[in-house]
């Protein structure tokens, strides 16, 4: 289990987030939303372990995260980053293995493809990251996040998978297939941490939805009870936009209502 | 291709294959140094000597052999490698092609410091001349290195990313505060110390002594042997400080090392053998192309790549013009310029990133 106690990060006089508690728990999936600026990419390098509260306490199965070493935390959880850009032609391959790398696989190059595969870049592994679409660029770092946590539950300890805007550029049915790897994921006992901003997509996926606003928790529990016309407006400042179908002029799509 | 049969997109078996054509290279690249100059040695008496029987040398050719080829082969070794692995670094670090210690002006603090050895090693530092003998121009030279890479990173290296556009201006800014006081430095310089500072500063191998290789062995021994260590760190760290750290690296420390590296190379080769530039630049350029950008390989392909081009270019430098000797520097720069052209205006360079 990885815990949040108290945390409250500020930088220049401002609280980033503030006084912020938070359980990932084992087989949950875990979606934070919230407005631009309300906290949620500094709640997830906080609980990844790469920057440090001002206050309060960000603890890995009982170990505080600022005695791990970075090998173990890497052990233990891996990050799909917003948007990353290379100066240096690595191939797709290249990227996944450093994951596998990481994770300390004994076949790393094996397991790299084997995490290109399950992203659908099955073909892709020779082709040069600076020329990939975004799109194919956000997936071959997913890759390399898989390939750092290939096993939900190592020795009976669960592994953490954070995502930050994983569907960002990507296409619907790629936003759907990365969210059900990760769901996947969690299913097989992992815990995952992911920051969405489709709200239908987040109530689909999340066991666990928490909603953040100017650094605070305002709400978090089942999507059922968060999802609602008073948050999302005092939040998002758009009312009545839950669970109504629009203008009969206006065509919809919902991920959610997908055959199966 | 013939490299892909391993899988594709894996270039392990490439860098593999490229490694030992260029350990090959540099074997010949070394005979090559051996056997040129004014006074030719024989291929077969080279070989005979380097086998362990030298009868069939005359007197005069063994001097000139193990006087003046010997320590100036294993000096252009030495600095060759030296200077293309702390470019190669250096690159990792600011994830930067264009990053190389004699652009950004790493070269030119290390000079200085050099030069200030030289002019105040009888005055004002003699206590500590005297204390460090021959390992003082070296290290004065070190750590001028390393004052200028530690301040280029904290100026030029904004929430991890380090623009193009500031490295090179710092550098030009850096090059040309160093160049002022190396005026100052001259102006009160005295005859003897002028010669030095000349010969110097025109970078050259020649002078090569057991004593030079000597000084400079611990400060390449030294980066070399952390290539095993920061190689697998500075792949992880192209994407980013975040994401390194994400992989399990120890960032901050590996910054530190790596620093301390870049500075030691380049230090100890600008002490013995003047700014020789160009061969941080082109080396790992043209190694990255031919087997991928992976430090695995690129740090050690570096390593004996730039070895084998710097004794053939000092070579080159003593044959083409002989019996002059052309400064080494000047070889160098003509097919180093041209490269660092190609990278500035290239597709990832300054004229694609930095614009608005």
């Amino acid at each position: 289990m990885i815990i949040a106690n108290k945390v409250t990060v500020s930088r220049s006089g401002r609280k980033l987030i503030d006084d912020i508690s938070i359980e990932l728990k084992p087989g949950n999936f875990t979606v934070v939303i919230g407005p631009n600026g309300a906290g949620k990419s500094t709640l997830m390098k906080v609980l990844s372990g790469e920057m440090q509260p001002d206050s309060g306490l960000v603890s890995y199965y009982g170990t505080s995260v600022d005695l791990c070493q970075p090998a173990d935390l890497a052990k233990r959880r891996a990050v799909l980053p917003q948007a990353t850009q290379l100066a240096f032609p690595f191939t797709a391959l290249e990227i996944a293995r450093m994951g596998a790398v990481a994770h300390g696989a004994l076949n790393p190059g094996e397991e790299a493809r084997k995490a290109l595969s399950r992203v659908g870049l099955r073909g892709f592994e020779s082709r040069p990251y600076p020329s990939m679409s975004g799109g194919e660029q956000q997936r071959v770092q997913f890759a390399r996040a898989l390939a750092q946590v290939p096993q939900a539950v190592v020795d009976d300890v669960p592994r953490a998978l954070f995502l930050d805007e994983p569907t960002a550029s990507l296409d619907l049915g790629h936003q759907i297939s990365v969210l059900e790897t990760a769901r996947d994921f969690a299913s097989a006992g992992g815990m995952v941490l992911a920051i969405l901003h489709d709200l239908n997509l987040a109530a689909e996926f999340a066991d666990h939805l928490v909603v953040l606003h100017h650094g605070r928790v305002v709400a978090e529990g089942a999507c059922r009870e968060t999802v609602n016309d008073d948050i999302i407006a005092s939040v998002y400042g758009i009312a009545g936009a839950v669970g109504r179908v629009p203008a009969a002029h206006i065509p919809y799509v919902l991920p959610q209502s997908r055959n199966r | 291709m013939p490299f892909r049969r391993t899988g594709e997109g894996d270039r392990t078996s490439q860098g593999v294959l490229v490694l030992f054509l260029l350990a090959v290279l540099l074997v010949f690249s070394c005979l090559l140094s051996l056997h040129v100059g004014p006074t030719g040695v024989g291929l077969r008496d080279l070989f005979s000597y380097l086998t362990g029987n030298g009868d069939s040398l005359t007197t005069q050719e063994r001097v000139i052999l193990e006087a003046v080829r010997l320590p100036r082969t294993a000096l252009g070794l030495l600095i060759g490698a030296g200077l293309a692995v702390s470019g190669a670094m250096m690159q990792g670090l600011f994830r930067n092609p264009l990053a190389d210690p004699g652009i950004v002006g790493v070269t030119s603090g290390a000079g200085l410091a050099a030069v200030c050895a030289i002019v105040l090693g009888g005055g004002v530092l003699a206590p500590v001349a005297v204390v460090l003998g021959n390992q003082f121009l070296p290290l004065m030279a070190f750590f001028g290195g390393l004052l200028v890479t530690w301040a280029l990173y904290a100026i030029a290296t904004r929430d991890g990313r380090t623009s193009t556009t500031a490295l090179i201006l710092c550098g030009i800014a850096i090059g040309a505060l160093a160049g002022a006081f190396m005026g100052l430095l001259i102006v009160m310089a005295d005859d003897r110390q002028l010669r030095d500072i000349t010969f110097w500063s025109l970078g050259s191998l020649g002078g090569a002594t057991y004593g030079r290789v000597l000084s400079i062995l611990p400060f390449i021994v030294f980066v070399m042997g952390i290539i095993p260590f920061v190689a697998k760190g500075l792949d992880a760290l192209i994407l980013g400080d975040a994401a390194a750290f994400h992989m399990g690296i120890p960032v901050q420390r590996l910054k530190k090392i790596v620093i301390v590296a870049v500075a030691a190379a380049c230090g100890s080769t600008v002490a013995v053998a003047g700014s020789i530039g160009f061969v941080g630049i082109v080396v790992p350029h043209l190694l990255r192309l031919a087997m991928g950008p992976s430090h695995r390989f690129l740090l050690p392909g570096s390593a004996l790549g730039g070895g084998a081009l710097l004794l053939i270019a000092d070579s080159v430098a003593r044959t083409v013009a002989a019996p002059a000797e052309l400064p080494i520097g000047v070889i160098t720069a003509l097919f180093g310029a041209p490269v660092f052209l190609f990278l500035l205006i290239g597709k990832n360079g300054i004229g694609a990133r930095d614009l608005p």
